[in-house]
């Protein structure tokens, strides 16, 4: 029944994403494991891989778009509940290691031998298990975001000292992390991940899946996020963002829905996280870096904040050309970047989708 | 939950003081609105309208006094803004504040009398009985055909009128009305008054107007305000009278 | 252990001297016979020349001993004369101290020593330096033999304490017999306590450290008032501790000021969200690096001044950049705070970029002017004078920028703006004008730290990102509008880092501040210093 509701709210151009992502899933994986390398359809094992890292990064820059695009809570630290999703994914990849590491301890990870320590700190209890970690990855974003919207939508912090407020939090998170006696690896992260589910992390079939599953969860935030937003919560939402006092003086607790949306957008981040470390392999503290965080705004300010296809497109985009320019011209990145940052907001507000959609698709801003 | 004095008054403003910076906005301003009255408030810029509408409202809190609503009930100066606007006051703003980027018809569905909180929001769905509502408001409002309009594409006026409707769509116990026909033309302004008093037949209003000849249009009981408390208050031709009203009207 | 046997051997080597030496001349050796004792190279022999130069108080007995303390003492295996090399390469003779042009050095062997000879040598060093004629070298040897406690050195000091005239020499004399005495089970009771008095009025570390190692046979009475001493003198380090860790985060709070004082401006008054802050502080910093540059290759005498040149040169630089910024970005935005956030963020990116292409992205090399570098004492505190000036300096920086608010015409013109932009336009202000102007004020106060940090900090394209959050943070915690709030706030969040750090560490110090100012905004969204009133209202 309620995909039956979403199915009736859908535009043609809503169609064409679903349908763009599902046949990714699908062809990406065959094309990789099926076709012989040197075939025009051949997709290499590093495209997988790439592909499966935008995918996730797309479903960040959607969580993102929800509270920013929809309800003007610019956080400047959705990278911190990406980055503790991949953390959680990340402990659990290191407890599956067991004694096939350099220190061969069937208990605690190496960098923990090699700290000297004796016992498994209890933050690291339960994560051989893979149920208890995919929880962890949803819960701890979430529980973070609760705690955070909790004091700061109460007490009516908004606008850029919320967006302040969070970049401190990604900042705190990201020196805290970086501290060996934190106990998740200090400096070096998480990393040399042997397996996920009795799967070898680094062959190619594992890597195939992971990709599908990726652009699986893009495609389930999508639904999530498009069940909200055309929901009469998401009309609130949309209110709360365009005339916050307003709203009030109707009678809604904007506090609540922010503090709803919020913690919905940090699972969806935490979800994004968890599914990026074992593609890429590695998570250390420079996740919670404050610039990650922001890069991710400017991700969706390009495909257009308020459409939930524009920020997916834009987080691929934008990473299309990170990928293309640090390779081709490396110094040119950041120019192209800052550039970037300055003419969307200055000539660009809505985004391509914002701006151009509505041409193209008939698809109208902010529904 | 009895409030510390027992009054027929629907509002009952006592006391009340509220002081920005030593400016004292409000000044042991006193008022009562009984059930069923519309009441109008003048006053010269700076006499403490808004200040008033704030307090009422729950948007800022007085430094003392007693703010009291439905016969002493409850204490409006506890309450934050959603549950004073829940328990029956609405609030219609100086200037003019829709949703501008929603239809006319998604405005008046978010004021629509329903529950509030948020996961009754996520899962509401469109009724029959929604629709009736919706018609009716439309039909007062005389918006039909802008139905599906952004709200930010309406005149000015018409923007005050969906933020009639919007208060009307709450089904409030009590409307405060901040300058309703500001910027209106004198035909508007007519319609106004004469949507303001159909309003009163079932709803308190209380309007805080300066236009003179809308104030006489309604012909209800005026309250001038001035430097933060009542100065005079009775019908538009006896405060009209009043010397210390004109003194400060005409600035002698 | 080492020393008997050491002892032992020698005591042999003088015997068998005995023996072969005709009987007589071996008291009344001459200055010749001690110094040719150098010349055998064997470690005892040497280790008596040290013993008898010392005594013997020659004039070049401390520069013989030095020499061979540092590896500079040799001899000529053809005649077996002995010489000493100086620090400056020439070769003088150790009996006279007279410079030999005519000896080669290729001739010359150094004359070996070992640890125990070390050891002799200290404490040779000790006693002859308590005979110098300077005072300062009078008062290290004094310090050196309290922190050797060489007990035998004791009869030295009495000697050098009777014809002391310097009373600060003298006191680090008694000090150090003090030092000697506490542990001397020979000296009668009294002389010891009064001993534990001395060390307690000396009250540092060291002072400590000696009351608490007493060893555990001493008398009750003794340990007790040692006791009582130490705790006192554990007391007063405390203190002076706390002085220190205040003294520090007055330092570190002015850094933060300083780098958030400009931001007070653009963010505070203007409400203008300048992610590009930061850069504004690098640029100034490398305004310096290229100004100590240009004066090290065209007028290296001006380079004490080269600060003088770099702060009005940074505060243009900067400046300049902030209204080319407000002009062409910020005032199309104005009114849009997440968006400005976004767009300076961009700029910043490109800053740094264009930065690290110009000057690469290795630390730059900033050097410290004469006045800038070493450290002073104060109290039994270290001070450098680097963050002392850095104190006055922001001191000076912020009374400058209340006077330009609050006393000019363009300080008028400001405040108008900010408080009714159009009622400031009808009366003939130029709004735009003064929005850039502002803008380029905050920018260039951003320089001008950036001169100052350049002190202390590593110059680099990073550097400004290193201080954007805090000063943010600084800005938020004071309340934004309010310069005092500001300066309050910045003070406060140094000293309360300074003071934590010892306690939880400075990451941790560090986390912890930024979680507390978290908290704080939570209750108190506008700051300490919060403005009140309808127009503070969103």
């Amino acid at each position: 029944m309620i995909v039956q509701r979403l199915a009736g709210r859908l535009g043609i151009s809503e169609i064409a994403f679903i349908a763009a992502v599902a046949g990714l899933a699908v062809l990406v994986p065959l094309a990789n494991l099926t076709m012989p390398e040197g075939s025009l359809l051949h997709v290499s094992n590093a495209t997988v891989v790439l592909f499966g890292k935008w995918m996730c990064y797309a479903l960040l820059a959607l969580s993102l778009d929800l509270v920013w695009g929809y309800c003007g809570i610019l956080s400047l630290g959705h990278g911190a509940f990406f980055a503790l999703g991949g953390y959680a994914m990340g402990m659990y990849l290191m407890r599956t290691i067991g004694t096939r590491g350099v220190y061969g301890n069937a208990i605690l990870p190496d960098f923990m031998v090699f700290l000297n320590w004796k016992e498994l700190p209890y933050t690291w209890y339960f994560f051989d298990w893979f149920g208890y970690s995919a929880l962890m990855a949803m819960l701890v974003p979430g529980a973070l975001a609760f705690v955070l919207g909790w004091f700061a939508f109460r007490s009516r912090v908004t606008g850029v000292y919320l967006s302040i407020i969070t970049q401190a939090v990604t900042y705190a998170l990201q020196l805290a992390f970086f501290r060996n006696d934190m106990g998740f690896g200090g400096n070096n992260g998480l990393t040399d991940f042997k397996d996920i589910l009795g799967f070898q992390v680094q062959a190619q079939t594992t890597r195939a899946t992971l990709f599908a599953l990726s652009a699986l969860a893009l495609l389930g935030g999508f639904a999530a996020a498009k069940a909200i937003v055309s929901s009469k919560l998401g009309l609130v939402l949309i209110a709360i963002r365009d005339a916050e006092t307003r709203t009030r003086f109707i009678g809604y607790r904007v506090e609540h829905y922010k503090l709803f949306v919020f913690v919905v957008s940090a699972v969806m981040a935490g979800i994004a996280g968890a599914l990026y470390v074992p593609q890429v392999g590695i998570i250390n503290p420079s996740e919670f870096s404050p610039a990650n965080s922001i890069e991710a705004v400017i991700w969706v300010a390009v495909g257009g904040r308020g459409t939930l296809i524009g920020a997916a497109l834009g987080a691929v985009l934008v990473n299309a050309a990170k990928t293309w320019l640090t390779a081709a011209i490396p110094t040119v990145w950041l120019f192209a970047l800052g550039a970037l940052f300055i003419l969307v907001t200055l000539f660009l507000p809505r985004g391509i989708v914002g701006t151009f959609g509505s041409k193209l698709f008939g698809h109208r801003w902010s529904k | 939950m009895n409030g510390p004095k027992t009054t027929e008054a629907l509002l009952y403003l006592d006391g009340v003081s509220v002081s920005f910076d030593g400016f004292k906005a409000l000044n042991q301003l006193a008022l009562l609105i009984a059930p069923g009255e519309m009441r109008a408030i003048v006053g010269p810029n700076g006499a403490g309208k808004t200040t008033m509408m704030d307090v009422i409202t729950g948007k800022t809190r007085p430094d003392t006094g007693d703010v009291l609503f439905d016969g002493g009930q409850h204490d409006l100066t506890r309450l934050d803004e959603a549950t004073i606007a829940e328990l029956g006051i609405g609030r219609k703003f100086q200037k003019p504040t829709v949703f501008e980027s929603h239809t006319v018809e998604d405005n008046l569905r978010l004021a629509l009398k329903a529950p509030r909180s948020v996961f009754p929001t996520l899962t509401a769905r469109r009724t029959a009985e929604e629709k009736a509502r919706l018609d009716e408001l439309f039909a007062t409002v005389k918006l039909g055909s802008q139905r599906n309009t952004q709200a930010g594409g309406l005149s000015h006026g018409q923007k005050q009128w969906l933020e009639i409707g919007m208060l009307l769509a709450q089904d409030p116990a009590l409307l405060l009305v901040d300058e309703p026909v500001a910027g209106m033309t004198d035909a508007e302004t007519f319609e106004t008054a004469e949507l303001l008093k159909r309003i009163n037949r079932t709803h308190s209003v209380v309007v805080v107007e300066h236009d003179m000849a809308f104030v006489r249009e309604l012909g209800v009981k005026v309250t001038v305000l001035h430097e933060g408390s009542v100065l005079a208050e009775g019908t538009i031709d006896q405060v009209s009278a009043d010397q210390r009203v004109v003194e400060v009207y005409l600035g002698r | 252990m080492k020393k008997l046997s050491l002892a032992i051997a020698s005591l042999l080597l003088v015997l068998a001297a005995l023996l072969t030496v005709p009987a007589g001349s071996a008291f009344a050796q001459t200055i010749e016979e001690t110094i040719a004792k150098f010349a055998t190279d064997r470690f005892p022999d040497t280790t008596r020349g040290v013993e008898e130069i010392t005594r013997s108080g020659h004039p070049t007995a401390l520069a013989i001993v030095e020499a061979l303390g540092d590896n500079r003492l040799a001899y000529r295996r053809a005649d077996r004369r002995v010489f000493v090399i100086g620090t400056d390469d020439k070769i003088r003779s150790a009996e006279t101290g007279a410079v030999e042009t005519d000896v080669d050095i290729d001739d010359l062997r150094r004359v070996r020593i070992n640890n125990p000879i070390r050891q002799t040598i200290a404490a040779a060093l000790g006693a002859l330096r308590l005979g110098s004629s300077d005072p300062g070298q009078r008062r290290a040897a004094a310090e050196a033999i309290m922190q050797a406690r060489e007990a035998d050195q004791a009869p030295a000091l009495e000697a050098a304490l009777g014809r002391e005239k310097d009373a600060r020499v003298a006191t680090a004399i008694t000090q150090a017999l003090a030092a000697l005495r506490i542990v001397d089970t020979k000296q009668p009771e009294s002389v010891r306590l009064a001993a534990i008095d001395t060390l307690a009025d000396r009250g540092d570390r060291e002072a400590l450290v000696m009351l608490r190692s007493l060893p555990a046979d001493a008398p009750a009475a003794i340990k007790q008032r040692a006791e009582r001493a130490a705790a006192g003198v554990e007391r007063h380090l405390s203190i002076l501790s706390g002085v220190q860790n205040i003294f520090f985060g007055l330092s570190l709070g002015s850094v933060l000021l300083l780098a958030a004082i400009g931001l007070a401006i653009t963010f505070g008054v203007m409400g203008i969200i300048n992610m590009a802050h930061g850069e504004m502080v690098m640029l100034g910093a490398y305004t310096t690096f290229i100004v100590q540059e240009f004066l090290r290759a065209n007028a290296p005498g001006l380079f004490d001044w080269s600060l003088l040149f770099a702060l009005p040169l940074a505060f243009l630089v900067s400046g300049g950049v902030g209204i080319a910024i407000e002009r062409t970005v910020i005032r199309f935005l104005y009114g849009r705070p997440l968006e400005t956030l976004l767009a300076t963020w961009g700029v910043s990116l490109a800053l740094q970029q264009a930065v690290r292409t110009i000057f690469g992205s290795s630390n730059r090399e900033v050097g410290n002017p004469a006045f800038m570098t070493g450290s002073f004492d104060l109290f039994g505190i270290a001070l450098t004078w680097s963050r002392l000036w850095i104190v006055v300096f922001t001191v000076v920086v912020f009374a400058c920028l209340l006077f330009v608010i609050r006393y000019t015409d363009y300080g008028l013109r400001m405040r108008a703006v900010v408080q009714n932009r159009a009622m400031a336009g009808s009366v003939g202000i130029r709004t735009n004008w003064i929005d850039a102007l502002t803008f380029g004020l905050g920018s260039g106060i951003a320089g001008i730290a950036g001169v100052a940090l350049s002190q202390i900090d590593n110059v680099s394209p990073n550097l400004g990102q290193g201080y954007i959050i805090d000063s943010f943070m600084v800005v938020v915690f004071g309340g934004v509008g309010s310069l005092w709030g500001t300066l309050v706030a910045a003070l406060t969040l140094g000293i309360a880092n300074k003071l934590l750090e010892p306690l939880a560490g400075a990451v941790l110090g560090k986390i912890l501040i930024l979680v507390f100012i978290i908290l704080f905004i939570q209750k108190r969204p506008r700051g300490l210093f919060a403005q009140k009133g309808r127009t503070a209202e969103s």
